[in-house]
């Protein structure tokens, strides 16, 4: 039970997790997360992996769709030019991991200002239509391309660290779980300040922000620039974490995947993102945990797996949409004014 | 009779106004529109519905480009001046229709305004270290202590705006626009829709930024009583145009305009008062 919060200053009242057991559940997710490992079987380390991606290009769609109000079907394309960028540094290159890392996203983030350039005229599904051409596009060149080796793709060696390489699970998850935890922070620190107020303020009223003061191509380009760049590095994790490449790799259904995801966890809310991306990468999980028990009496059910996969991904976007907009994360904001508020009201 | 005639010298003009015409299609919203605004006053612009008011605050602030003419802000010509750049410039504004962001708080609401004057770029803001952490709180602290407890809207600043009553609301829009460091301060109906103590206490806060903001004050308003109170100078607009300017007892007794109101059903009886009513 908590009662009330009593704001000592004005420092303490921006911060971001303001009350004490905020900062005592991010303690314990913290030390949960460095545990996991040592606990986790590989399976469940490959899976942590994959959200904590999944996570990362997530909370990047939503800080351009959920927070800026412009929507992309291009995320996972966006990814692809982070996952390439790595594995041709690192196969031509052979430059630190980190660096490359930054390089993808440096650069998927400039492909993301070139698609976001009609935004100022294009909106709504028009924009999304505009961001699928330059998908399809991003797909043509990769396939075609010798650089990035036409439709077998690359093949790329492991992120190296001191010479060691990071090869399974448990070593790249040290690698991408810190990553993923840094673009979330700072994703979270974005809406404490004023980029972040014009990001909401576009969404909500795009005239009444110019007449604030907000030049909207400008802020529009941002957006498209951050989201791009946390899909790049997103991509580029990916690269490290499967080790190869292929036009194939990013489907625009991956980009369906994370509008799903944003949807499903809650649009405009970081929290959202996070839950979202964690979910939808937990559902195919859970369906073929179901799809193992009814083998026996089923003998089929492991082939329906992939149709079934989709008509869930489908119900779940259509039940969200109608019966809970605002996503898993007002769920949990309701869970946690639930037990603020007990014993006294329930 | 155009009411008297105002020169005033160049340096006490903050917003001219010179000859601004605007058509929509066949519809001509403004013709020919000129009037001055003194620096350090509250100059109201009045007229019937669809007599071009806030197409002519539209003009101004740069959302609509006039056909001819053009307006001068402090000396400077705003031709070819984006809207956020004007803002930038000490032009700030509320809206008719209330424009503020339904999903924001109103402490967010207000923030937003001073957006133009803030320097956090994109890498500050994402690290939220130095200068974007500084400059946020020495905004918190200023917000708090200007606007929050001078409109007297401590008790909703963390609040959605959404669900604020309409009173309110006008009074979150008004505190944005402070934020904004105005220079000019355009108030699009502010007291339309309020009850008689709402209206009142708008008033006051209208004559209270001027004098302790130093604020020049254009106002459209429909409130004949909170025009006439107030206003140190009134334009009459009518078709988009200038039918009469001055001071607000001289506007009153202008046949033009009360002929103008006269067509205008129950406006003209708010011209001319309750009481005469
Ligand atoms: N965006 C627009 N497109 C077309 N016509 C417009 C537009 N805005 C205004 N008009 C027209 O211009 C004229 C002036 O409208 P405006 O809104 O400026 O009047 P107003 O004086 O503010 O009226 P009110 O008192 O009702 O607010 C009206 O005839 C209106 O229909
Ligand atoms: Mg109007």
């Amino acid at each position: 039970m908590r009662i009330g919060t009593l704001k000592t200053d004005y420092a303490a009242d921006e911060a971001l997790f303001d009350t004490r057991l905020q900062k005592l559940l991010i303690l314990l997710a913290c030390a949960a997360a460095v545990l996991f490992p040592f606990v986790a079987s590989p399976y469940w380390l490959f899976l942590a992996c994959l959200c904590a991606i999944n996570v990362a290009s997530a909370t990047g769609l939503n800080i351009l769709t959920g927070y800026t109000g412009l929507v992309s079907l291009g995320q996972a394309a966006f990814m692809s030019v982070g996952a390439y960028t790595v594995a041709v540094l690192e196969i031509h290159a052979g430059t630190p991991f980190l660096l490359n890392l930054l390089v993808g996203g440096l650069l998927t983030a400039l492909v993301g200002i070139g698609v976001g350039i009609p935004s100022l005229r294009v909106k709504g599904l028009y924009l999304a239509i505009a961001t699928i051409a330059a998908s399809v596009v991003l797909h043509f060149v990769f396939a075609h391309w010798p650089l990035t080796g036409g439709m077998q793709g690359l093949s790329m060696p492991p992120a190296r660290l001191f010479g060691l390489a990071l090869d399974q699970p448990f070593q790249l998850y040290w690698l991408i779980l810190p990553v993923t935890a840094l673009m979330v922070l700072g994703a979270a620190n974005l809406f404490r300040t004023r980029v972040g107020r014009a990001f909401i303020a576009i969404r909500d009223r795009d005239i009444s922000a110019e007449v604030l003061g907000i030049p909207l191509l400008r802020y529009k380009l941002m957006s498209f620039a951050v989201s791009s760049f946390y899909a790049g590095l997103a991509g580029g994790l990916w690269a490290y974490f499967f080790r190869v490449v292929t036009p194939e790799s990013f489907p625009l259904v991956n980009s369906i995947f994370y509008l799903a995801a944003i949807i499903v966890g809650g649009m405009g809310t970081i929290l959202g993102g996070i839950l979202g991306a964690v979910f939808m990468t937990m559902v195919p999980e859970l369906l073929k945990f179901v799809a193992g028990l009814v083998t026996p009496f089923y003998p089929d059910a492991l082939a329906l797996l992939a149709p079934v996969r989709t008509i869930v991904f489908g119900a779940l976007i259509v039940g969200f949409l109608i019966f809970e907009p605002h996503g898993l994360a007002e769920i949990w904001r309701r869970i946690r004014r639930f037990f603020h508020l007990w014993p006294f009201r329930t | 009779m155009r009411g008297l005639p105002v020169t005033l010298a160049a340096r006490d003009v903050i917003l001219g106004v010179e000859g601004v015409s605007l058509a929509f299609g066949g519809v001509r919203a403004l013709t020919d529109v000129s009037f001055s605004v003194r620096r350090g006053s509250i100059t109201a612009v009045i007229g019937p519905n669809g007599a071009g008011k806030t197409s002519l605050f539209n003009t101004i602030s740069g959302f609509y480009r006039p056909r001819s003419g053009n307006v001068v802000f402090d000396g400077r010509s705003l031709a070819g001046t984006a809207p956020p750049e004007r803002a930038r410039l000490g032009l700030a504004r509320t809206f008719q229709n209330i424009a503020l962001f339904r999903g924001m708080t109103v402490l967010d609401n207000i923030k937003l305004g001073r957006h133009a004057h803030m320097r956090t770029g994109l890498l500050d803001a994402l690290v939220y270290r130095g200068r974007a952490r500084r400059e946020e709180l020495e905004l918190r602290a200023e917000i708090e202590e200007r606007i929050i407890d001078f409109l007297e809207i401590q008790h909703i600043r963390n609040a959605p705006v959404a669900t604020l009553p309409y009173g309110l609301r006008k009074r979150v829009e008004l505190a944005r626009a402070l934020a904004m460091r105005p220079r000019l301060l355009m108030l699009d109906e502010p007291v339309a829709g309020m009850n008689r103590e709402e209206t009142e206490d708008m008033a006051r806060f209208i004559l209270d930024v001027k004098e302790e903001w130093d604020v020049t004050i254009l106002m459209v308003e429909h409130d004949m009583g909170m025009v006439m109170d107030i206003s140190d100078h009134v334009v009459v607009l009518n078709f988009g145009q200038v039918i009469a300017e001055g001071s607000p007892a001289a506007v009153q007794v202008d046949p033009a305009v009360v002929a103008a109101y006269l067509g205008a059903g129950d406006l003209g009886r708010r011209l001319s008062g309750p009481e005469a009513a």
